[in-house]
């Protein structure tokens, strides 16, 4: 499509100043008179803390302050906060221990926060904190998931004495049951999610400042949601009054989720300005980053799929054991839980489903959302059963599929969501097309004469996004409400601005939201500037996460536009002289039906300033609205991948050969973000499928705290993505937007390892399918075909 | 990273007095692995005496059967040398496929070997070749020059200036990335010379580069991939092992990269 309106490939406003170095993000500002804060972190995995002796660092050069547990104790910081209640089977809140923004008493994993060295520069930070003296009586480390419950194992928080965080359910056991017992086959399998760390390209970063003439807080920092940033701080932590703190998430460079929550480190950077009465820098380093960002995924899993005769899906069970690290982060009860069981129906028309999943504590970092958060571990399961089901019954794994498709919509699965429209047979079609399922015979026998394993897996995937109806969330126990506002304010030379909830930290905002509003009202693109990122500026807004940007913040901003039009009508109504129900508005002119009287929307704008045509008592001047807007239900992007891999059985190396994506993201704003969400996306999930991991030892040591050993995904791991879509605009907001923020690392995991074990012939790979992995999988396969 | 003297030098001569007089010195020679270390504190010098500014460090020649490699010539330089693509092109492709781009432009050929980092790819090539090592007091050779994992035969104050590589040799490297790192997990040099075949393994043993002798008993023999089949890879005791490779998995694909060293070297 030509122009720039929705549905155009309009080439990112804001990439001219990220290429150029112009950016401006949280380690570019600088404060009058700013010192630099270095967090002392602990060693251990888990100790008392005996004493801290920071006397002799405190009178190092440059020491500005030197605080600790006992400061925050002394100036009543609240802990940092998980704003999601998860109650137990039996009814029962969930077990959230305390998690104070710098420890106190115990520290309860390697890098939680110990002390803050405050100084004139960063490397005199540093060489006081090496002076720091920390007595630690070290206990057991609890690391391994699976024994992190087991009786008489050491305690992490004595609110929760044997670990468990929940032991939280969902579904119909009594059905599930009964259709089990029905079962003409049941398939089951034992999977792990493994443990990721984000690696977003910007490290987090905060900037705490005090102004004393006014008591008031400005904190720079890297947050996906400043003004959650900001009440949490307020409400929570007790900072400051809300009008008291301002939170600016400037240009952000990257978040996956990881900078959606609320850490120690911003917390103490703000708190610390005051108290030193100067203003605090703090950087992560990328060690630091990969020992305390939130990390993601990390599920031990048994799920079981019963079928009848005919090889219908009947019900569906699993047990899911979820690693919420040694603390709970901001969301991190309901990844596991409310963001993950609902999606266990998949694409499929499944009866009855029950969901068991028991959160716990062990001495790694927090476990948070991680893009995609619950969607990937449950699509994970969902995908992987149901090929290991078709292969088990000698099925097709697409005609099995294409069996068990939900076929009429709305559909109402067992598990809480009301799918509202999709047509999952036209994604499966149209990938098999695009990637030529029917030339994969050939192309295997042509690997099989080079020596190489072939295989190829599909992943029917669904999520559900734009989360989510504030009254939905608030009953399942979310602390806040999940609407979006957005202001939208004309200037009088009809140039518009547009303050916005949502974040943008790379998904191009600037751009997507400009394309609508120059659309809408028929200006240049260039005329529109999307503002975000700032408590003082913007009205109020829950940030961008959970592929909702486009869905609720955007839906804001049609609101907020449905009310600019309105409005300017009524201007124009005065400008034209003709009643306000005779005037139409298309391509920028408000034009008198049947005449050849219009005016464009620029002097519309103008007029409304001026207020030159009509009287006060007539109309308001000004053009200037703003609007909130609560999803009515969840959005349901869906799509098919299908992965081709082609495995070196003499070295374990898997290729990715070739990979298709078909999704149905709705009604599309700009085609080439979207392509771009969803080549990253893939990326991730590959990253997740073939390279990355997180390993702690037995003692808690992070292994993978540095690229040496955390393996990511570089573009050389990757083939040229072949993206197309199918189109069923969601019906629950005015763009029909889904959503595609998350897809692609939703579906890519399990199309992986169902094209590897495909390739392999069993199904016995983890994640990682690293290259000995594979190649010891692949002995394992040899030695099978020689039977 | 903490505070320290840094001294630039401009010719050899004064980097042989720098390095004697400056107390508590390390040589910087691209700094791929000192700069890095320094900054996470984990290494502090006193002083640093930065190699890059000594011009008759650099270059690349061919003296009588020789390739002579300065120093301070980045693997970069190696990979694009016009001379080594056509006298000894594995070689060039060797410092072709060392680090990134950034590290090969940064780091040398001299910084490499005298670091002798176990999963460098340098040692294993210069192994095979029967390279000498030409340094401010005395010639090494590779044999003798490798001496462990991150120890050499240099002595305090000993400066690498040059490496001399002989020509003439069937030769190529073939290596095994770590996923994480592209570090070597196993990187196999293979060089035929006249009868004789060198088979030196990088990246997989506990003590840094080593020979494997059956290997070039067989290959001595035929040199083909073929004639590796049935030859037993090195034990496992005295592999490394860690998160990403087992000893096992490494002393299998000590087998695999051979096999695939030997093909490119024979120019199958």
């Amino acid at each position: 499509m030509a122009g720039t309106g929705i549905g155009a490939r309009v080439e990112r406003k804001e990439d001219f100043r990220f290429i150029t170095g112009k950016g401006n993000y949280t380690d570019d500002i600088n404060r009058e008179g700013q010192t630099h804060a270095y967090f002392l972190r602990s060693p251990h995995a888990h100790a008392v803390i005996k004493s801290v002796d920071t006397k002799k660092a405190s009178g190092m050069p440059g020491v500005v302050g030197i605080l600790t547990g006992a400061d925050i104790e002394k100036d009543k910081v609240g802990g940092l906060i998980c704003g999601w209640m998860i109650n137990n089977k039996d009814g029962s809140p969930m077990r959230a221990g305390a998690h104070p923004a710098l420890a106190q008493g115990k520290v309860r994993y390697v890098g939680d926060h110990v002390a803050v060295v405050i100084a004139e520069t960063l490397a005199e930070a540093k060489d006081a904190a090496e002076a720091i003296k920390v007595t630690y009586a070290p206990l057991p480390a609890v690391v391994d998931l699976a024994s992190a419950t087991k009786k008489g194992i050491t305690t992490i928080h004595d609110v929760a004495p044997d670990n468990q965080v929940y032991d939280w359910h969902l579904g119909d056991k009594a059905a599930t049951d009964a259709a089990f017992k029905k079962a003409k086959h049941v398939t089951k399998i034992d999977l792990v999610n493994n443990r990721l760390i984000p690696n977003a390209m910007e490290p987090r970063a905060a900037v705490g400042d005090y102004n004393s003439g006014e008591d008031a807080f400005t904190l720079y920092t890297t947050s996906q949601n400043p003004h959650v940033a900001r009440l949490v701080l307020s409400a929570f932590i007790g900072i400051a009054p809300e009008h008291k703190l301002r939170v600016i998430a400037p240009d952000v460079g990257g978040g996956f989720g990881s900078k959606i929550f609320i850490y120690a480190e911003e917390t103490v950077c703000v708190w610390a300005a005051k108290k030193v009465g100067r203003p605090v820098k703090w950087v992560a380093d990328r060690t630091e980053a990969f020992l305390s960002d939130a990390h993601g995924r990390d599920h031990l899993t048994h799920a079981e799929m019963a079928m009848d005769e005919n090889g219908k899906i009947t019900a569906m069970r699993v047990k899911t054991r979820a690693n919420l690290g040694a603390y709970l982060s901001t969301f991190s009860s309901s990844v596991p839980t409310y963001l993950y069981a609902p999606l266990l129906s998949g694409q499929y028309n499944i009866p009855a489903i029950y969901a068991e999943v028991e959160a716990v504590y062990t001495n790694t970092a927090p476990v948070d959302a991680y893009r995609g958060a619950g969607r990937p571990e449950a699509t994970f399961v969902v995908e992987r059963i149901v090929e290991v089901a078709a292969r088990e019954l000698g099925l097709d794994p697409a005609t099995f599929r294409r069996k068990n498709f939900i076929k009429s919509f709305p559909h109402q699965t067992p598990v809480i969501m009301c799918y509202d429209v999709g047509d999952y047979d036209a994604s499966l079609k149209k990938a098999m097309e695009v990637h030529d399922v029917k030339g994969f015979a050939k192309r295997k026998r042509d690997s099989a004469k080079a020596g190489k394993l072939r295989g190829l897996g599909y992943s029917a995937y669904i999520e559900a996004c734009g989360i989510a109806p504030s009254a939905a969330v608030g009953s399942l126990g979310a602390g806040v409400g999940l609407w979006e506002s957005a202001e939208v304010r004309v200037n009088p030379v009809g140039t518009v601005e547009v303050l916005t909830g949502s974040h943008s930290h790379g998904q191009g905002h600037e751009t997507t939201f400009a394309q609508l509003v120059a659309g809408r009202l028929g200006i240049p693109i260039e005329n529109v500037s999307i503002v975000h990122g700032d408590t003082d500026k913007v009205q109020m807004g829950m940030g961008t996460y959970g592929s909702r940007s486009g869905a609720v913040g955007m839906s804001a901003i049609v609101k907020a536009l449905d009310k600019v039009e309105a409005k300017a009508k009524k201007v124009a109504s005065f400008v034209l002289e003709a009643s306000e129900k005779d005037i139409d508005f298309k391509d920028g002119k408000f034009s008198v039906k049947g005449t050849d009287k219009s005016v464009d929307f620029a002097s519309v704008a103008l007029q409304a300033y001026v207020a030159h045509k009509f009287t006060g008592a007539e109309l308001e001047p000004g053009l200037k609205e703003g609007a909130f807007y609560d999803p009515t239900n969840f959005t349901f992007p869906s799509g098919v991948h299908i992965a081709e891999v082609e495995i070196d059985p003499d070295t374990g190396v898997t290729t990715v050969a070739k990979w298709t994506a078909v999704d149905d993201f709705g009604v599309i704003i700009n085609p080439m973000i979207v392509e771009g969400q969803v080549h990253g996306g893939i990326a991730q999930g590959i990253g997740q499928a073939l390279l990355e991991g997180a390993v702690y030892n037995d003692n808690g040591q992070l292994l993978t705290a540095s690229y040496m050993d955390y393996a990511m995904p570089r573009a050389d791991d990757l083939p040229s993505f072949r993206v197309d879509h199918t189109t069923t605009p969601c019906p629950s907001n005015p763009l029909g937007i889904k959503g595609c923020g998350e897809a692609g690392a939703i579906a890519s995991p399990a199309a992986m390892i169902n094209a590897i074990t495909d390739a392999l012939g069993h199904e016995n790979i983890a994640m990682p399918a690293t290259p000995q992995a594979v190649w010891k999988a692949a002995q394992a396969s040899f030695a099978k075909a020689a039977e | 990273m903490y505070a320290f003297d840094f001294h630039r030098p401009s010719t050899l001569r004064q980097a042989n007095s720098l390095v004697g007089k400056v107390a508590d010195n390390k040589l910087l020679a691209g700094g791929q692995t000192l700069l890095p270390t320094m900054k996470q504190r984990l290494a502090s010098p006193a002083a640093v005496i930065d190699l890059s500014g000594v011009p008759e460090l650099v270059g690349i020649e061919q003296k009588g059967r020789n390739l002579v490699i300065g120093a301070m010539t980045t693997h970069a330089e190696v990979a694009n040398s016009a001379l080594l693509k056509g006298a000894l092109p594995g070689l060039a492709a060797l410092a072709g496929g060392i680090g990134d781009p950034h590290v090969r432009n940064r780091g040398t050929i001299g910084g490499s070997i005298a670091n002798n980092d176990p999963a460098a790819d340098y040692p294993g090539g210069l192994l095979a070749l029967g390279a000498t090592v030409v340094t401010n007091q005395r010639k090494i050779s590779a044999a003798d020059f490798f001496t462990g994992m991150f120890s050499t035969a240099l002595d305090e104050g000993e400066i690498i200036t040059k490496v001399v590589v002989p020509a003439g040799a069937k030769f190529a490297y073939a290596k095994f990335r770590n996923p994480a790192s592209r570090y070597a997990m196993v990187g196999v040099a293979v060089a035929k010379k006249g009868a004789k075949v060198v088979v030196a393994v990088t990246g997989a043993g506990s003590d840094g580069v080593f020979r494997w002798a059956d290997a070039e008993a067989a290959l001595t023999k035929r040199f083909n991939a073929k004639a590796l089949d049935g030859v037993k890879t090195p034990a496992a005791k005295g592999l490394n092992s860690d998160i990403h490779a087992s000893a096992e998995y490494r002393s299998h694909l000590i087998g695999v990269m051979t096999k695939r060293a030997v093909t490119t070297a024979s120019g199958k």
